[in-house]
């Protein structure tokens, strides 16, 4: 701590922070652009600057940036200094020189950084009368739109994309003031993490493409705290609505998960809201039928059915457990295939049996050494992904730290660093976005990354057993790995069931078990294949195989299906089989998909952003997720249909459970693992000066004319039975607590840099905390024994292929496919090769290659890769045209003599 | 009574409404409409200016683009039944799109009928500001506009050259 001296008034303050992140964090309004608490100070705006003063005596002073001046014990500064605030609003009007009069046009408006500062420093006249200069914009996809005019030339953009987040198509061209971000040419950002750059940029060059094709102002939304249903992190979002439909999903603000950034699945996926794929009416048989009728055919047959349910991975826990209730504990099926069910289940021993603790995306940003073992996680992951790309990068800080350069200096670190990578360890099936900030890569098949894996666990700790007879560039490779693992202070074990291998996460377990016992402070990441997988094992339930058993053996005859396309979960023919056999099949859902297709009773389910739910991301951490608005038509929470269906055909354990918090409460008590999931959030009772918190910002218009179309009397607006939000602009719009926070405003501050007035101290955690309650930590007393039994090495077959699956960030996920503009970014069914196989095989790029696995067949053109270790074969993971297999499995290849090209699509169908 | 008396003498003020109108000042805050730009486009540009300046929220549009990306509202909604003749709309305009005129006479017997769609909004005027047109001015390339094209802009620079 230190005392600092700021107009006149003493403080103490932490010191290591820069004057302008200590003036922020004590409240001031310092204008600033080229900052930003993620990315560090380069000092090259100009706006930021302070007086200070050399000792008391100093009547002068001099300007400096406060973003690049240390804190000092004793320091005297003025942020109010006339001198000070003349310089900063002559900043301002010289970046105004060129800026186009946009505003009305403009989507950052409203929430645009430049119009806050420069309405904060009083520049309100444009006194330059010579011309401005203006550039050309450039297409760069689906997501981002350019307006070039508009930049003020702060090099965030650069900085995020290029040296944070490791793009290498966006960069700065021309010089003076005629400086371009953009890329070379017209064309789409290849980064996964593009979309950020609307939030990044400070003003309205790079903005969310997917909004403005359903434009609404910041203030207009209706928003609630959600969640990112994209992928097993959890990313805290902000969803906002506007005149019944999803409109943006925004990044809030977690200090331990999702830091200032998403991905660009977790940031567009939301238009499947949207789609016109939604389910909006319940149907009966062929024909749709009205909430009674609905009841009327149901009822009656539920109460002498033999039901069965299968829940879901993607659906909330409360939507899982009232389904588990309705149909009772020995009924309820994880829809999940019998691989992912059982890695789910090892993922849970591995966190709450073993002795290393799971750490957070931010810590694993922290992290001085990591190893990822078979996932390629900028696919199955991003925002993990992003965070070790933190960690490699300012690992070689450290010697940094030796020569006293600050944290948040960053181009002072850079400069030092150049080139220097902290040690980070890739191995996987195929190539994956990291190898390239990697020391090591290792491109194997998952049995022999397990190998590795036991052969660097044995190296640390030799009772760990060894894999024999490695090839001596892999023993190698494993002593290096140990080596580097031994000498961090933080390492940290990335794996995960997206590898879909048991024995490589025994491994990383090993692993991080054996550097345990050097080094307490070693974490274990384990990434899961949907939002919620870990929650779902986390309930208990049984296998998917057990159900189709029920059915088929007569135990049951009805089954209730939950938000889950069984078809991406099970063999094609098998759930055929069983869907036929059962006497009603009753699905749940939002989007039509196959197994709605095949459904006899239809219930239209609310997606996340009309649901109240929780998730349990990969690190064991509860999250809540809020309705963003009232559902139209008969759509309900599944939660909610399951209770209303569970009362009517008088359920006992239901029968008083009456909302959200019933549910989550009777959750809370009945499954142990689950136990403290009620402390997630705030009750719903919970108030502010007797005030719900408002949805709506203060400035929200026009709710005396939305409806006036339909009728001029305005209908009272819905009231929330599930959470201490109002659907209004009544209520509380100061800060809550962090967990209900629907978005970020604060006086004078409309952008989402706003953001900083919301942290205890500026990049740090929110106030009272960051949301979540993490349900799993690891056992602190006896160890676990290690894993044995590794495997063999793996063999290449003739005329077979071990077929893996290949993840990717557009496509693989069920839900965000089904928005516009990832569609345009998902890849073409395709089966990956070796070119040796390929040979061997006599087929080349785009042929076809026709297998079998477990004697189904599978047709998919083919594509070519040095980088597949021999006698593997990738398939894409859950892309339209690929059609689900058990992997991984060996495919038996049938030699085709001629070769086949591709005009038509039909080539994925299976030819059952 | 002698005031009374007086009074019968004096200038009549009360006019005969309806057979006779009011004269009413151009600036007369009555009945919004949206005017149109000088080549007869919208003026609107869908910023949402009005409706977040209106005190009463009676204002409810949505923004779209045309291909050319030319902002315009997709719909515009007034429901003159709350409406409380402010102004407000009118000074957060900054394309003087939305303007009031001195026209009052907008009774209705069905409350529903007061509710105003872009179509019954839209004149083919520009209303009280001739001459002015947003796109001139802003820097947004729009059909018929290029990058360079409006008032005070340079032509767009060419990001090859390193000329100083
Ligand atoms: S970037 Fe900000 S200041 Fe510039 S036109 Fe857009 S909203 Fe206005
Ligand atoms: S494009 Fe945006 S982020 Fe990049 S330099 Fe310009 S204003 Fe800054
Ligand atoms: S990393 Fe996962 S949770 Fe985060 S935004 Fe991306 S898809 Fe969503
Ligand atoms: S303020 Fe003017 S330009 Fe903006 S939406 Fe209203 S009428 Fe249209
Ligand atoms: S924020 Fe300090 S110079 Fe840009």
């Amino acid at each position: 701590m230190a005392t600092i001296i700021i107009d006149g008034k003493t403080y103490e303050i932490p010191t290591g922070k820069n004057l302008l992140e200590t003036c922020l964090t004590l409240g001031f309004d310092l204008p600033y652009f080229c900052w930003h608490p993620a990315l560090g100070s380069v000092g090259a705006c100009r706006q930021c600057a302070v007086k200070v003063y050399k000792d008391e005596n100093d009547t002068r002073g001099r300007l400096a940036m406060s973003c690049m001046e240390a804190v000092a014990p004793n320091q005297r500064i003025s942020v109010s200094d006339p001198e000070a605030r003349a310089f900063r609003e002559q900043v301002i009007e010289w970046l105004m020189t060129n800026h186009p009069h946009d505003c009305a046009v403009c989507d950052e408006g409203g929430s645009c950084h430049l119009q806050d500062m420069t309405v904060m420093t009083g520049h309100d006249y444009r006194r330059f009368r010579f011309k401005k200069r203006t550039h050309q914009n450039q297409y760069l996809g689906p997501f981002i739109n350019h307006e070039m005019n508009r930049c003020i030339q702060c090099y965030r953009c650069v900085r995020f994309y290029k040296d944070y987040a490791g793009g290498h198509d966006l960069d700065v061209y021309a010089s003076k003031s005629n400086v371009y971000f953009g890329r070379e040419e017209d064309g789409i950002l290849e980064s996964e993490f593009s979309g950020n750059l609307a939030e990044v940029c400070p003003t309205g060059v790079f903005t969310d493409k997917t909004l403005k094709e359903h434009y609404t102002r910041k203030w207009d939304l209706t928003m609630s705290p959600s969640i990112c249903q994209h992928c097993s992190i959890g990313c805290n979002t902000i969803a906002g609505e506007r005149y019944g439909t999803l409109r943006m999903i925004a990044n809030r603000f977690h200090g331990k998960v999702n830091g200032y950034f998403l991905c660009d699945r977790g940031r567009f996926g939301y238009e499947f809201v949207n789609a016109a794929t939604r389910i909006r009416q319940a149907s009966a048989g062929e024909a749709v039928v009205s909430l009674d009728q609905l009841f009327h055919h149901l009822i009656p047959a539920l109460k002498q059915a033999k039901m069965i349910g299968i829940g879901s991975p993607r659906a909330s826990l409360q939507s899982n457990f009232a389904l588990k209730a309705l149909v009772g504990g020995d009924n309820f099926y994880h829809g999940v295939s019998d691989n992912e069910h059982d890695l789910a289940e090892l993922a849970i021993r591995i966190l709450r049996e073993g002795s290393v603790r799971t750490p957070s995306t931010r810590e694993v940003e922290q992290a001085d050494a990591v190893l990822i073992l078979g996932e390629d996680i900028t696919n199955t992951a991003p925002i993990l992904a992003l965070a070790v790309r933190q960690a490699v990068r300012q690992q070689p800080g450290n010697a940094a730290d030796a020569v006293n350069i600050p944290v948040w200096h960053d181009a002072a670190r850079r400069e030092l660093a150049q080139q220097d990578k902290g040690p980070l360890f890739v191995t996987s099936v195929h190539t994956t976005k990291l190898d390239e900030v990697a020391r090591d890569v290792y491109h194997a098949a998952p049995d022999d990354i397990a190998r590795l894996g036991f052969a660097i666990a044995h190296r640390l700790d030799p009772t760990v057993p060894d894999a024999t007879d490695l090839p001596e560039a892999v023993a190698l490779l494993a002593d290096r790995i140990a080596q580097a693992l031994s000498a961090a202070a933080r390492p940290v074990i990335i794996s995960g069931a997206c590898c879909e291998s048991g024995c490589v996460m025994k491994a990383a377990a090993n692993v991080a078990w054996a550097l345990q016992k050097k080094n307490p402070a070693t974490g274990l990441v384990l990434t899961m294949l949907e939002c919620n997988s870990l929650g779902l094992a986390m309930m208990g339930g049984h296998r998917l195989h057990a159900a189709f058993n029920a059915v088929m053996n007569g135990h049951a005859d009805t089954v209730i299906v939950m938000e889950n396309d069984l078809y991406r979960h099970g063999k094609a023919d098998e759930v055929d089989a069983f869907l036929s056999k059962c006497r009603r099949v009753i699905v749940l859902d939002h989007l039509l998909h196959k197994t709605v297709s095949k459904a006899n009773v239809i219930i239209p389910a609310g997606t996340f952003a009309e649901s109240d739910g929780t998730l349990v991301n990969n690190e064991g951490r509860a999250q809540r997720f809020f309705q963003a608005y009232e559902p139209t038509d008969i759509i309900r929470e599944s939660w909610r249909w399951l209770l209303t269906l569970g009362q009517q055909i008088e359920n006992n354990r239901m029968a008083t459970w009456r909302n959200f918090e019933d549910v989550t409460l009777a959750m809370d008590r009945d499954e142990p693992l689950l136990h403290g999931v009620m402390a997630a959030s705030p009750p719903s009772q919970f108030r502010i000066a007797g005030q719900r918190i408002a949805r709506e910002t203060h400035r929200y218009s026009g709710r005396t004319s939305q409806q006036a179309n339909i009728n001029v009397s305005e209908s009272k607006p819905p009231e929330d039975p599930d959470s201490p939000l109002s659907y209004t602009m009544e209520g509380f719009h100061g800060q809550p607590p962090s967990s209900l926070i629907p978005y970020f405003w604060a006086p004078g501050w409309n952008s989402v840099q706003s953001v900083n007035k919301y942290q205890s101290e500026v990049g740090g955690s929110l106030r009272d905390n960051d949301p979540g309650v993490r349900l799993l930590e690891p056992k602190t007393e006896g160890t676990h024994a290690y894993f044995v039994g590794v495997p063999e090495r793996f063999r290449p077959l003739e005329d077979h292929l071990w077929v893996v699956s290949l993840h990717h960030i557009f496509g693989s996920e069920e839900l965000s496919a089904h928005a516009p503009s990832i569609a345009q970014r998902i890849p073409q069914a395709y089966i990956l090769l070796h070119p040796a196989d390929a040979a061997a095989l006599a087929v080349e790029t785009g042929g076809v290659l026709a297998f079998t696995i477990d004697s189904r067949s599978y047709r998919l053109p083919v594509k070519l890769s040095e980088a597949l270790p021999v006698g593997i074969a990738g398939m894409p993971y859950g892309i339209e045209g690929v059609p689900y297999a058990d992997l991984p499995e060996w495919a038996i290849v049938q030699r085709t003599s001629q070769r086949q090209n591709l005009n038509d699509h039909s080539y994925a169908k299976r030819h059952a | 009574m002698w005031l009374t008396f007086l009074h019968m003498f004096r200038k009549r003020v009360t006019i005969q409404y309806p057979e006779e109108k009011a004269k009413l000042p151009p600036r007369w805050r009555g009945r919004i409409v949206l005017t149109r730009d000088p080549d007869m486009g919208e003026r609107c540009v869908g910023c949402y200016l009005c409706a977040a300046a209106c005190p009463v929220d009676c204002i409810a549009l949505q923004a779209t683009e045309d291909e050319n990306g030319r902002r315009y509202p997709e719909f515009f909604r007034i429901n003159f039944s709350r409406c409380i003749f402010c102004g407000f709309c009118e000074e957060a305009c900054p394309t003087y799109a939305i303007q009031l005129i001195p026209d009052f006479e907008m009774a209705e017997y069905n409350r529903q009928n007061l509710v105003y769609e872009k179509k019954d909004l839209l004149i083919d005027s520009q209303g009280k500001y001739p001459g002015y047109n947003y796109y001139n001015i802003a820097g947004l390339a729009i059909g018929g506009k290029d990058k360079g094209q409006a008032e005070n802009e340079e032509a767009p620079v060419d990001i090859r050259s390193l000329v100083p």
